[in-house]
């Protein structure tokens, strides 16, 4: 089981609800993936101030617990007042915190991320960042009352799966005992499986599943590879090697001859 | 049969044209201007397989057929020129992943882009041409069907006694919403241009990565640019984050675009089922045809003549079950 904020979750996928070709095929992928978090754009999908009608709606129907989202804020001051925002209308503490920092990459500010964080973990709100696989921040999230981390893995809708996988380990060894969600550029199953193989403890996906031509069957695909990836991981993976090694003895086959 | 169709936008409108042109007497009501609610901010567009992408096959079949219908309905207003479909030079997966999901175009390069619209020589090298599709301007369409139906003796009322007719059609499009509906609305945001300084004689899309951003001429140097899609029910003003995507897309088409006059802006509420399929629903006396989503002039037709098809086989079902 996986335990975020004293929340215990079977699922190890995260998944998110923009981008779907219709919400009718976005409730079936999110029930196709097992998924037992669905993060929700507060800032794409209100306007004006509205409480997003129908569509918030059928999140909640969805029966999930609902991590509200600040994509698209580039302060920490409007991701502070987005996820105010988020915990009245979907009544939790839960946020994950995204301040951009740059147009083009979507990379996270890191700076006012950690300022934000600060803030909202000392209101009472519990805190998933979005962050850079960069171990200072990671210290300083932790510090400022972070209980989870969410590295990326490359530029946010990118698909360009684990562009460094080093860096990813490292966070993983730095902080053993921090649940480790990779968030953002995965593009396909192999790529949630070679997180979950790193020992990540559950990954967080959009365009992935909703930007395929069948969003459902990719969801389930998902799901799947996240299982072998972590059922891999905690079988113990073998390290690569340099030559062959011979999964039969060669050592004494003629006395058998 | 006396007939009562509430609501004068596309749903409405169309669903009049097939009754009337079967013998049907029909009679609309609206208690606003027609065409006056999401049909009067809509693109016009009649590109089904564009659509393709996104949109399930039944509402590519639909409106298939929707091209012929609108030409056949009101002659000269439907301009059959394709859709012309690029993407910046850094979004060229996004044109590899468009042209895998869609059917019915041809890949051309610069010069062929050049050829089809001059205006666009030399900036961009690759697109995707839908030479198949159509559009048509909504405002006059709408109008023109209107037209049409008020010379065959259809009055429009903004008040009328429902118990009075025979059968009642509901249209209303987004004043269905309502709790237990199953119909949600969809914000949608555009805005016109006016400039002399660029031409363009077919709808241009852009792709951009969350919405579908297209640029669609309307003659005396207007453009229309749309169009958001945000899961809300609020109609307020255009917000500045979409003005500016939707200028950031014309700008980026061509920047003569950038000198533009901003004529207009406007906000619809679409009405949509959870699947983004429109449908007949209601039983008997009751009929209604709603969440035409962003496919309101592509589907609104075959709807249309759905309704007529069912009107007539209904009477002679009840007979035989008598």
């Amino acid at each position: 089981m996986l335990t975020l904020y004293g929340t215990q979750l079977a699922s190890r996928l995260l998944l998110g609800t923009a981008r779907y070709p219709s919400p009718a095929i976005m409730e079936a992928a999110i029930r196709a993936s097992g998924t037992e978090i669905v993060t929700v754009s507060l800032r794409r999908e209100t306007a004006g101030g509205g409480r997003g009608g129908q569509f918030f709606e059928t999140i909640r129907a969805l029966g999930v617990h609902v991590l509200p989202n600040t994509a698209g804020c580039h302060t920490s001051k409007e991701a502070i007042l987005t996820a105010r925002m988020a915990r009245d209308l979907f009544a939790t503490d839960w946020v994950k915190l995204e301040v951009i920092g740059h147009h083009d990459t979507l990379q996270p500010d890191v700076f006012a991320l950690v300022e934000a964080a600060r803030e909202l973990c000392a209101d009472g709100f519990k805190v998933f960042p979005y962050t850079t696989a960069d171990l200072v921040v990671a210290e300083k999230l932790l510090e400022a009352g972070c209980q989870v981390l969410m590295p990326g893995a490359s530029p946010i809708g990118s698909a360009r799966g684990l562009v460094d996988p080093a860096a990813l380990v490292s966070v993983r060894a730095h902080f053993p005992d921090v649940p480790l969600i990779v968030d953002a550029g995965l593009g396909r199953p192999s790529h949630a499986a070679q997180a979950m193989e790193l020992g990540y403890d559950a990954v967080l996906l959009n365009t992935a599943v909703a930007g395929a031509a069948d969003p459902v069957a990719m969801a389930r695909a998902f799901a799947s590879a996240i299982d072998a990836g972590h059922a891999g991981y905690r079988a113990g993976l073998l390290e690569p090697r340099d030559m062959a090694v011979p999964s039969t003895p060669v050592i004494g086959k003629a006395v058998f001859a | 049969m006396t007939i009562l169709i509430k609501g004068a936008g596309v749903a409405g409108l169309t669903a009049a044209f097939a009754l009337v042109r079967r013998g049907h007497t029909v009679t609309l009501l609206d208690p606003a201007d027609p065409g006056m609610g999401a049909s009067h901010y809509a693109g016009g567009m009649l590109a089904p397989w564009c659509e393709g992408e996104t949109a399930p096959a039944v509402v590519v079949d639909a409106g298939e057929q929707a091209i012929g219908w609108w030409d056949e309905a009101l002659p000269g207003l439907v301009e059959r020129k394709g859709t012309l479909l690029v993407a910046p030079a850094r979004d060229q997966s996004e044109l590899e992943r468009f042209a895998r999901r869609t059917r019915r175009h041809e890949w051309l390069d610069e010069a062929g882009i050049a050829e089809l619209e001059p205006a666009l020589a030399g900036r961009f090298r690759r697109g995707l041409f839908f030479r198949d599709e159509a559009h048509l301007d909504p405002r006059p369409a709408l109008a023109a069907l209107l037209e049409a139906l008020t010379r065959k003796g259809v009055k429009i009322l903004r008040h009328a006694n429902e118990r009075a007719f025979a059968q009642v059609i509901d249209c209303t499009g987004r004043a269905a919403i309502q709790p237990g509906s199953q119909l949600r609305g969809v914000r949608g945001e555009m805005l016109y241009l006016k400039t002399d300084e660029i031409a363009l004689s077919r709808p241009v899309r852009l792709l951009h990565p969350r919405i579908p951003l297209y640029v669609v001429p309307r003659g005396e140097g207007r453009f229309m640019v749309g169009a958001t899609m945000i899961e809300s029910e609020h109609d307020g003003p255009i917000s500045a984050r979409s003005l500016m995507e939707l200028l950031n897309a014309a700008y980026t088409l061509h920047p003569a675009f950038g000198e533009a006059e901003v004529i207009e802006t406007g906000t619809g509420i679409r009405p949509a089922y959870a699947d983004n399929i429109p449908r007949i629903t209601g039983s008997d006396r009751h009929l209604a045809i709603n969440g035409m989503y962003r496919h309101g002039f592509l589907m609104a037709p075959a709807l249309a003549e759905d309704l007529a098809v069912r009107l007539e086989a209904e009477p002679q079902r009840r007979s035989a079950t008598a």
